[in-house]
């Protein structure tokens, strides 16, 4: 360590003006990326378990729904993109915010001017680019492998935008409020994926909710993961998949509805639990 | 001159632990000021609660004029803090790091200019988690320095470091005091409040018990010096004298010399002993 004998040079006069929220946001949400790309292990588990279960039970379940012309897997597709864009906002935040807080990143972020609204700007850039690439990875697998046709009718890819958009901010809020529940991050991965993953069994993404019981489905019907696969199966399953749902229709406007819910809902958990400190720190 | 921290009876309570029991502090701009005490002194809620991080329960708070319960961006800009543990940030570059956080201030430091002046300028461009902890704790410093703060908290800098890397880090630290910094540190070593501080001061039971420079503090200027030679020794306020008479005794060289005054250590032992007051 030399030492300099001349001081460093401040760059500027003391009153410059604060650095915006956005700036910072859009910085964090660049290195989030970054930090999360280059943990190969973190995108390995987050990426490979829906590829995995496409794959796998594309190739056990072979045959189609009757009379519907559409195949197992291709209703497998639909729901692992909803189960992925959950597994991005809800366990990717929900297991990462709870390692943040553990190892000091969250102490330290404010300890400085960084405004609290970037960190989380920055999360959600991050959960974006993660379902993103995980629903095209998932898409391009069900297009090649299961004949899946991608709809092209503009209005299919609105409602993909929306059933997307509001599915992933809701999953991600609904992260960020369940990062304060495990005690430490190593139970984190635990606490958090195990609600997850009977989510997913209850939710209709491997198991039809023909061959379910009704209270369960009642309960699965509280939550968003449900809404937002039957969002999906509207996009890529198109009219003749209608005959499958429980209610004979997609329900698009319920599924609007309660994920909109389900948004505001996560937002008001997140501002009233929300740590800025481990349990340690008292 | 102007004080950087005013403290007037400040508490905090968890439970049934009194751990800030009315504690009183000044401290100037420019001075590097340590606070030392044994784990449970208050010494780590004290320092929390001027860095921000926690709440007070009575008493009045200023850290640049500003009330740390109310931290604001401004204010945060002008603070710098090195925690005590933070492995953070693990597969982002030393560069990369540095960069970012220099961009949350409005006047930051060149950032490579930081680098260089915490000594990993070689190790830029290795990922933080490949850093050894000494290094691991310069990136921390680096980041506490980058925004140009007024005012640096240094939360047990050196702990884990071997006796080189001390040093260097001592090097380091008067530099930034040269600069005009103001610095507070919490520390274990005796050895390092005495190199790097200005005045210390030793909490005990949620309190300051003595507060000075290193070489007065709790009466250790006045202290009597102990002469001890190979078959004896004794404790005096004129040790200058016993040395010639053992001189003359011995005829010449006595065996085995040595004059010593209490270290800091010594005084520091004796504050915090319970029984002390």
């Amino acid at each position: 360590m030399t030492r300099t004998a001349t001081a460093v040079t401040r760059t500027a006069a003391a009153d410059r003006p604060m650095p915006s929220v956005l700036r910072l946001g859009l910085a964090r949400g660049a290195l989030e990326n970054k930090m999360f790309f280059r943990e190969k292990d973190a995108v390995i588990f987050t990426f490979s378990f829906p590829i995995i279960l496409l794959v796998l039970f594309g190739s056990i379940f072979s045959g189609s729904m009757e009379g519907t012309g559409i195949t197992v897997s291709q209703l497998y597709t639909a729901g692992l993109i909803g189960a992925g864009v959950m597994g991005a906002g809800f366990q990717n935040l929900g297991i990462g915010i709870a390692g943040d807080r553990e190892d000091g990143t969250l102490k330290r972020l404010a300890g400085t001017p960084m405004p609290r609204a970037a960190y989380f700007i920055g999360k959600v850039i991050n959960v974006l680019v993660i379902a993103l690439l995980e629903t095209v990875i998932l898409l391009a697998i069900g297009v090649f492998l299961y004949d899946l046709d991608l709809p092209s009718k503009a209005s299919s890819w609105v409602t993909f935008s929306w059933v997307f958009l509001l599915g992933v901010s809701g999953a991600a809020l609904l992260g960020v409020a369940a990062s304060s529940l495990p005690r430490s991050a190593k139970s984190a991965a635990a606490v958090i994926s195990m609600p997850f993953v009977v989510l997913q069994f209850i939710s209709g993404v491997f198991i039809p909710f023909t061959q379910m019981p009704e209270w369960l489905i009642n309960i699965a019907s509280i939550f968003p993961l449900k809404w937002m696969c039957q969002g999906f199966r509207s996009v890529f399953l198109g009219d003749a998949g209608a005959a499958l749902e429980l209610t004979k229709s997609y329900e698009l406007d319920r599924v609007a509805l309660i994920l909109a819910a389900w948004l505001i809902g996560g937002l008001v958990l997140c501002l009233t639990t929300f740590r800025w400190k481990g349990r340690r720190d008292g | 001159m102007t004080n950087a921290i005013e403290v007037r009876g400040l508490t905090k309570r968890y439970g049934d632990v009194q751990a800030v029991a009315g504690l009183d502090l000044d401290i100037r701009q420019g001075e590097v000021f340590a606070i030392l005490g044994p784990n449970g002194a208050g010494k780590s809620t004290t320092v929390e609660i001027l860095e921000g991080y926690r709440s007070r329960d009575s008493g009045e708070v200023s850290v640049l004029g500003v009330d740390p319960a109310r931290p604001t961006r401004q204010w945060r800009s002008r603070v710098g803090i090195v925690l005590q543990t933070a492995n953070d940030a693990a597969e982002l570059t030393v560069r990369e790091t540095v960069r970012h956080f220099a961009g949350y201030y409005p006047n930051p430091h060149d950032p490579d200019e930081v680098i260089e002046r915490v000594g990993l300028t070689a190790k830029a461009g290795k990922r933080v988690r490949q850093l050894s902890g000494g290094q691991r704790r310069r990136v921390d410093v680096a980041l506490g320095i980058v925004g140009s703060p007024e005012l640096l908290f240094l939360d047990e800098p050196t702990t884990g470091f071997d006796p080189e890397a001390r040093r260097q880090f001592w090097e380091l630290i008067e530099g930034l005091a040269h600069d005009g910094t103001t610095i507070v540190l919490t520390t274990h070593y005796l050895d390092e409040a005495e190199a790097l501080a200005d005045r210390v001061a030793v909490v005990a039971r949620g309190r300051i018990v003595a507060e000075g420079t290193p070489a007065t503090l709790g009466g250790r200027e006045a202290a009597k010096a102990r002469v001890t030679w190979a078959d004896g020794s004794v404790e005096t306020d004129t040790p200058t004298r016993t040395v010639l008479e053992l001189s003359r005794r011995f005829g010449g060289e006595v065996p085995g010399l040595t004059v010593t005054r209490p270290t800091l250590e010594d005084i520091y032992l004796r504050l915090i002993e319970p029984s002390a007051n």
